[in-house]
């Protein structure tokens, strides 16, 4: 692998950039993997880089249907925070945070990891009571938080409306100010460069359409190009996956939905922080490029279409301009949708499965771009050792049978 | 913008005015004292979430308020059919022409 660095840049400046090695290869798979992984985002690309760096696995192939990272981690709002409720939710998501916090070092590619901090609203005495328990929780399980006033609110964002007519008045907030955003692509990109620098084979444009099986133990998948044979598989397709488990003979507790996001057209810079509420519904941040990112609510039914309905859009841009009416103004440039993969206590699932070698990671739903890292240290850990990761064992599937459910409805209630 | 046709009020109307109800033709166990874990288990959180024909609830709650079931596409969004509670949807989707124009599926 290339390293990049300010030296190679200016290298490679004196020929017109035309040298540059490419970020990682095309190869033809191998007719037999020790893993392989099924879906090439975020999740699948850094349990492939952690499986080899951390447990020396390097016969992996990531299998992608589309291209890298093209899922829900080209596109997601990017919100990136630790302060769950539960302790087992903010335990995973305090060691992805940390992981993000070195992460373009690890990776040597600049993922624009940026901690300009998250403010989540109150606007109500209840949510007020409900950041107070959060932000006490989350002390308590060494995540900081603190919560802040209205005045202390207005005085980070001064563009936004916390006047005590507002329809919706401000209360007050939680803030993370170790929170933020980070660059999606990079996140992919700079993962997919370490996986395949170890030796994994990144295969895309290629389906997954069966999992083949013998005596309930895989042994390889099916896909568009041909049978790849595996000693266990690993599937992290986010909205897909419940047609992944259909493929071994599975269901899952999880529903693939439409959510929703769109960006403005760049703006000088008027918000430097990121904010979200769960009551009006609606979250925004302003990327480094100048455009305001705005996600949207979850639709309420199935689909897999990849867009959303109209009216959700509606009423989150309603909520957008009762927080920052000087928005009102602002044109929407590009609007897109994706399939996330809601289950019913807003938890991720990593888990082994009835099949021998078989593994899922998913879950995640409206809110697992900040738990990339996380997700696929402890997915790799798990899989490498055929048991559950310390931190993954609460999120076993087995918890759906046993009532043992992390409800994360409070924390992940709009959805990041 | 989905166009759902109920079939107690006789109208094919927004989605605005309906909500949705989940999975339909889920059988609650018939014995709730003797059904296992698992049962119970996959009776409250395990779905089919199928790519494509998908049975499901919906509430006219800005109309009659009343429950009835939907077959629609998840992939495409077209609503095939609509009919009452405790009835079986026919062999030929009753609904589909009239719902299916260009346009209407999003
Ligand atoms: C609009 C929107 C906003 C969001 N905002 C946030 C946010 O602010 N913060 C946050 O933390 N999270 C957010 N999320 C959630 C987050 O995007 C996801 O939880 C996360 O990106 C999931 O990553 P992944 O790698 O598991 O999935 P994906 O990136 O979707 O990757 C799954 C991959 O599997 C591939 N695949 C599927 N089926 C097959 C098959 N049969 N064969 C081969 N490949 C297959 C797909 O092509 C896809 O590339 C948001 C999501 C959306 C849609
Ligand atoms: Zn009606």
């Amino acid at each position: 692998m290339e390293k990049y660095s300010l030296f190679k840049l200016f290298n490679h400046a004196r020929t017109y950039n035309e040298n540059w090695q490419r970020a990682w290869r095309s190869p033809v798979p191998k007719s037999d993997y020790d893993v392989v992984i099924v879906g090439g985002g975020g999740h699948g690309l850094a349990t492939a880089y952690y499986l080899a760096k951390v447990h020396g696995i390097t016969n992996v192939a990531v299998v992608e249907k589309g291209y890298l990272g093209g899922g829900n981690t080209a596109r997601n709002t990017t919100i990136i925070r630790s302060n769950y409720l539960w302790d087992e939710a903010a335990q995973l998501y305090e060691l992805s945070l940390k992981l993000w916090e070195g992460l373009s070092q690890e990776l040597n590619f600049n993922v624009m990891f940026s901690q300009r901090g998250v403010l989540n609203l109150g606007h109500t005495l209840q949510d007020m009571r409900d950041i107070q328990r959060r932000v006490n929780a989350n002390r308590l399980n060494g995540i900081d938080g603190v919560v802040l006033s209205t005045a202390e609110v207005q005085a980070r964002v001064p563009l936004m409306n916390c006047s005590p007519n507002a329809r919706y008045p401000i209360l007050g907030a939680s803030w993370q100010p170790r929170g933020g955003t980070a660059r999606h692509d990079a996140v992919a990109w700079g993962y997919a460069r370490g996986a395949d620098a170890l030796g994994v084979d990144l295969i895309q444009q290629t389906e997954v359409t069966g999992i083949r099986r013998h005596n309930g133990a895989v042994v390889g998948v099916e896909t568009a190009n041909g049978f790849i044979g595996a000693r266990k598989v690993a599937c992290v397709t986010a909205g897909n996956s419940g047609v992944m488990a259909a493929m071994a003979g599975l269901r899952l507790p999880i529903e693939s939905r439409p959510l929703q996001a769109l960006v403005s057209e760049p703006l000088k810079p008027c918000l430097d922080t990121v904010v979200m509420s769960n009551a009006v519904h609606g979250y925004i941040s302003q990327s480094d490029k100048g455009d305001l990112v705005v996600g949207a609510g979850v639709d309420s039914y199935n689909g897999y279409g990849q867009r959303g309905s109209f009216n959700v859009i509606e009423h989150t841009l309603q909520a957008i301009c009762e927080l920052f009416p000087s928005f009102s103004r602002v044109r929407m440039n590009r609007h897109w949708g994706g399939i996330v993969d809601t289950c019913p206590d807003a938890c991720p699932i990593i888990s082994k499965t009835p099949v021998e070698g078989l593994f899922f990671n998913c879950g995640w739903g409206t809110g697992g771009f900040k738990a990339t890292p996380g997700s696929g240290y402890v997915f790799a850990d798990t899989v490498a050792n055929d048991r559950p990761h310390p931190l993954a064992e609460a999120f076993n599937i087995d918890r759906f049978y046993s009532g043992a459910l992390i409800d994360e409805h409070g924390a992940a209630g709009v959805a990041h | 913008m989905l166009q759902i046709y109920c079939p107690y009020c006789k109208q094919t109307r927004e989605e605005e005015e309906f909500s949705y109800a989940g999975e339909a033709h889920i059988k609650r166990p018939s014995d709730p004292q003797a059904a296992s874990d698992k049962e119970w288990g996959d009776y409250l959180f395990f779905r089919k979430n199928p790519r494509g024909i998908h049975h499901e609830m919906w509430q006219h709650s800005a109309g009659c308020r009343r429950y009835f079931n939907v077959i629609r596409n998840t992939v495409t969004y077209e609503v095939l059919e609509s009919y009452p509670m405790g009835t079986s949807p026919s062999e030929q989707p009753a609904h589909a022409a009239t719902i299916s124009t260009a346009g209407e599926l999003q």
